[in-house]
């Protein structure tokens, strides 16, 4: 059942996670053992402050690349492990009325601590049989023409729109092609740039492009710690640009694609603190955190009429971008 | 491993063999050569038929200032927003630096930026046009091109007059990064804005428009209107191959694939370009009506 809350799966573990894993695996071998002296009590302790300060240690001085592969971690938490978590009554609703279901898109309704909402967000599966029914969180043009068609629901009868974004990028295929990949994502532009109602956007994960942004024009717009957002993917800039996608690395660098760097160029309003060592450490805290950062928007729009909500949206894309101007301003977003 | 450059005799091939993400050049030279039908054409005869091919019709690129002279009426065009210029804000360098890829394409298109945006007529009908240089950079947009586009829409918006844009890219400019993916929130939010004042706009879809370009303003125009067999498509060819690893069928993501989808309004020849965009923009009401001037 996917609105089954469970509990973090066993991960895999990162290279640069490792050696604080191994420190907490020790720990919990220690604690295992029956009868502790006082002695093992302070090893223990000794040993879990190491551990802590390692952690944040490392986790202050990851590359952008590393943040990469955090934001893909395959035991992140997901758009369903977070409205397991934050939204009561969710029920999900399939379709676009049109051509299909795509599973790569969740959307339903629900609430939001009491608050009427429609939820939409990318769904990457965990298990094989699972990913390729969510086609690796890769939407098709059903999919977003499912998302508007929600949005829209929202907006006729007033209620927020929440959009957790997590996708490598919209499907590049031959049927998401014939079905018009383009329009599809250049209308859920439009429709959320006109959208009546307050919209609250997150990258929870992977922020892949074009795929991501089509839920992602909102009022208030946030990123967790640890996910990346970047108009093509390091491997696909690298392929391009360094001619070889081995320089992933160096792309993710030069794209300045983490939070903090996003945030500076004015293009996300809020980092969204994540449990310590990650997402995927801590399902529950790093929900709660995310629940705190969308309630706090929600409580500053909700307020605003229709048309403030749409004069503010505009003005707040419309100063996007850096240029300069001769004999006029100069400006950085 | 047999060398192909050691063949003795090469079979020319059709355009459909081609790789998908053909590059098509600008007719330059005395003669060209026309990869779809082989011949070899004087390039002034070339120019003299809006460069597309006398003998099989294939459209080659034209050159941008050549686009304009062709769409706008004669003396009508006012440039706008020429002194919006990129200024890096990455500190971006792959092989080159950005700055210096900028200075380079400045060099050899002789154009500002990926955009020029006017205003004139066509046909007599005043129109907010913005056309792009695929020449320079490959049409990319980037913070420049997108405040350019929207400025096109909110001009158009504010004397309402219809909007046309001419679009030749090949998506977001990767080198000013996730602020060129907002360029495709923030040109779609001015076209929010003109659909609902009822200001016409016009996409003109030309070869090739692919990735942010397309899965943008080109694909909410109230008419879409492409030339023959112009690539036009969400994800690039190749991308697609490396993703489902099989090969791509004939004629896939050409104007004609398109409009056979359902996403093209209109295939029109270059040489019928101008006189159907005047015959669409009195319809949606701009300008002088016929036979009331």
């Amino acid at each position: 059942m996917p609105t089954r809350k469970e509990k973090a799966p066993e991960a895999p573990v990162l290279d640069f996670e490792r050696p604080v894993v191994e420190l907490q695996r020790k720990i919990a071998t220690l604690k295992g053992r029956s009868r502790a002296s006082s002695d093992l009590a302070r090893e223990i302790r000794r040993i879990e402050e190491r551990a802590e300060g390692l952690q944040r240690r490392i986790f202050s001085e990851l590359s952008p690349w590393q943040k990469v592969q955090l934001a893909r971690h395959p035991g992140r938490p997901y758009t369903l492990d977070y409205l397991a978590r934050i939204i009561g009554d969710f029920r999900e609703l399939h379709g676009d009325r049109s051509f299909a279901d795509d599973s790569a898109m969740i959307g339903g309704i629900g609430y939001f601590e009491g608050i009427p909402v429609v939820v939409l967000g990318q769904q990457k599966g965990r298990k094989t049989k699972e990913k390729l029914a969510r086609n690796l969180g890769m939407v098709k043009p059903e999919g977003y023409r499912k998302s508007m068609r929600l949005m829209q629901l929202a907006a006729r009868f007033r209620h927020p729109v929440l959009c957790l974004l997590d996708t490598p990028g919209a499907f590049p295929g031959i049927d998401a092609e014939e079905r018009g990949q383009a329009e599809a994502v250049a209308k859920s532009l439009e429709v959320m740039a006109s959208l009546p109602v307050p919209i609250v956007s997150v990258v929870i994960g992977e922020g892949g492009s074009g795929g991501a942004l089509a839920i992602g024009v909102a009022d208030r717009v946030m990123m967790l710690e640890n996910a990346v957002y970047s108009v093509i993917s390091p491997e696909g800039c690298a392929s391009i640009l360094f001619r070889s996608d081995e320089r992933k690395a160096e792309a993710a660098a030069a794209m300045k694609v983490t939070a903090p760097e996003i945030l500076r160029l004015g293009v996300i309003d809020e980092i969204i603190p994540e449990a310590p060592g990650g997402a995927h450490r801590d399902f529950d805290a790093t929900a709660r955190n995310l629940a705190a950062a969308i309630r706090r928007a929600l409580d500053e729009l909700m307020p605003l009429s229709p048309q403030e909500l749409k004069n503010r949206r505009y003005e707040k894309y419309r100063r996007m971008g850096a240029f300069v101007e001769a004999g006029g301003r100069d400006r950085l977003s | 491993m047999r060398d192909p450059n050691l063949a003795w005799y090469k079979r020319g091939k059709k355009e459909d063999d081609e790789p998908q993400s053909e590059k098509r050049s600008i007719p330059a030279g005395v003669f060209t050569k026309c990869p779809s039908c082989r011949q070899a054409l004087l390039t002034a005869d070339l120019h003299k038929n809006l460069d597309v091919c006398p003998s099989c019709d294939h459209h080659f690129a034209m050159a941008t200032r050549d686009r304009i002279a062709v769409t706008m009426d004669e003396g009508s065009v006012v440039e706008f927003d020429h002194g919006v210029e990129s200024m890096d804000p990455l500190g971006f360098r792959d092989s080159k630096r950005y700055s210096d890829r900028i200075k380079a394409s400045r060099r050899s298109s002789g154009e500002v930026e990926a955009l020029i945006a006017l205003a004139g007529r066509i046909d007599g009908i005043e129109v907010e046009a913005g056309f792009f240089v695929f020449e320079f950079m490959g049409g990319s947009m980037g913070s420049v091109v997108g405040e350019k586009v929207t400025r096109v829409f909110e001009r158009a918006l504010e004397r309402r007059v219809p909007a046309l844009i001419f679009a030749s890219s090949g998506g977001a400019r990767m080198q000013e990064g996730i602020l060129s993916l907002m360029q495709m929130a923030k040109t779609s939010a001015a076209i929010a804005r003109l659909r609902e004042a009822g200001v016409p706009y016009l996409s003109i879809l030309l070869h090739p428009t692919t990735g942010g370009v397309a899965a943008s303003f080109s694909m909410l125009g109230d008419l879409h209107i492409a030339e023959p067999r112009a690539l036009i498509g969400f994800a690039g060819p190749r991308v697609i191959q490396n993703t489902i690893r099989q090969s791509l069928p004939p004629g896939f993501q050409r104007s004609e694939f398109l409009q056979a989808h359902g996403f093209v309004d209109m295939i029109v020849p270059r040489r019928d370009l101008k006189a159907t965009i005047a015959h669409a923009l009195r319809w949606l009401g701009a300008g002088p009506r016929a036979g009331q001037s």
